[in-house]
């Protein structure tokens, strides 16, 4: 079996205030070296599918229509036997 | 005058926006359900706030693609308004039947406040009853309000007079200031080139009733109605 492992980040240039709020967050605890946090998503799918190129189609196929919108996100992902 | 309420799981609008069709209006209003296939003899459909599927993933993410969205889609093709409010207008950017997205609010808070708004263009069968210019009062409600599109799409719909209402400050200005969630150009309402799709953050539904306090709202049902009225004769 495999398993794909995506993740959904804002695109490059889009404020995310989630992000911003961690930045300040870890700062305010005296981490003075954090100079920009993004916050995304981690979505983790189990495929009943041995084949990884076939997988990579499907989960390609899955963030385009659901996983994430490409108005403002941004997608990557791998895929692991597990 | 037939008008529909398509309900999804978590909408929570969807009663207010029937008592605008049935009590304010006096029209015909039935509730669609998102698992329709079907819509019926409808002349107008609206898309109500909530939460759809728990604002899973994205707002709207999974709703779009319920098979009644599909009939939606068919119905804005054909040229049918389409108005969707709040979780509505969400719902609609992700079925791209309008430009754009909704982003958190840039202050990660959500808003629930009576917001004043610029009518941007008066021009549009949504719009007819109010005069561009006009400030009126609608409420918001909502926590991904923040309207994101692309600059170039952005110049576009200036161009067009796709921009139907702005947050702005009783006076009517808008500024930076007067923009309560950060959406670029301080966009609260668009419309489609087709000037037949609206989306929407603030709530006319929620400002039509005297009764509640406001009634700004009811010109957008009104402005409608006279256009089905004109429409169909």
């Amino acid at each position: 079996m495999l398993k794909a492992i995506v993740t959904v980040m804002l695109k490059k240039g889009i404020f995310d205030p989630q992000g911003r709020a961690v930045q300040n967050g870890l700062g305010s605890i005296g981490f003075n070296q954090v100079k920009k946090v993004r916050v995304g998503k981690q979505i983790e799918i189990d495929l009943d599918m041995t084949d990884r190129a076939t997988a990579e189609a499907s989960v390609h196929d899955m963030c385009d229509k659901m996983l994430a919108n490409p108005v403002v996100e941004s997608y990557s992902f791998e895929i692991k036997e597990v | 005058m037939n008008w529909g309420v398509l309900l999804f799981p978590g909408s929570n609008c969807a009663e207010d926006c029937f008592h605008a069709v049935d009590q304010i209006l006096g029209k015909p209003v039935k509730y669609l359900w998102h698992k329709d296939t079907e819509l019926g003899d409808v002349d107008a459909i609206i898309i109500p706030g909530g939460f759809s599927y728990g604002d899973h993933l994205r707002p709207g993410a999974i709703a779009h693609l319920s098979p009644a969205m599909i009939a939606v889609k068919e119905f804005a093709a054909a040229g049918g308004l389409v108005i969707g409010i709040c979780n509505g207008f969400q719902i609609l950017t992700e079925a791209r039947m309008l430009p754009g997205s909704l982003l958190q609010n840039r202050g990660l808070k959500f808003l629930c406040q009576d917001q004043t708004l610029k009518v941007d263009n008066a021009d549009t069968p949504f719009t007819s009853e109010y005069n561009s210019g006009d400030v009126v009062v609608f409420p918001i409600a909502h926590n991904e309000g923040n309207y994101y599109a692309a600059k170039h799409t952005i110049a576009e719909m200036e161009a067009n007079g796709q921009i139907l209402f702005r947050y702005c400050n009783p006076e009517g200005e808008v500024s930076d200031q007067t923009n309560p969630n950060g959406s670029l150009n301080n966009i609260a309402g668009i419309i489609n080139r087709n000037r037949n799709v609206v989306g929407m953050m603030p709530h006319p539904e929620r400002s039509s009733d005297s009764v509640l306090g406001l009634s700004d709202g009811k010109g957008v049902f009104v402005s409608m109605l006279k256009h089905l009225e004109a429409k169909h004769g």
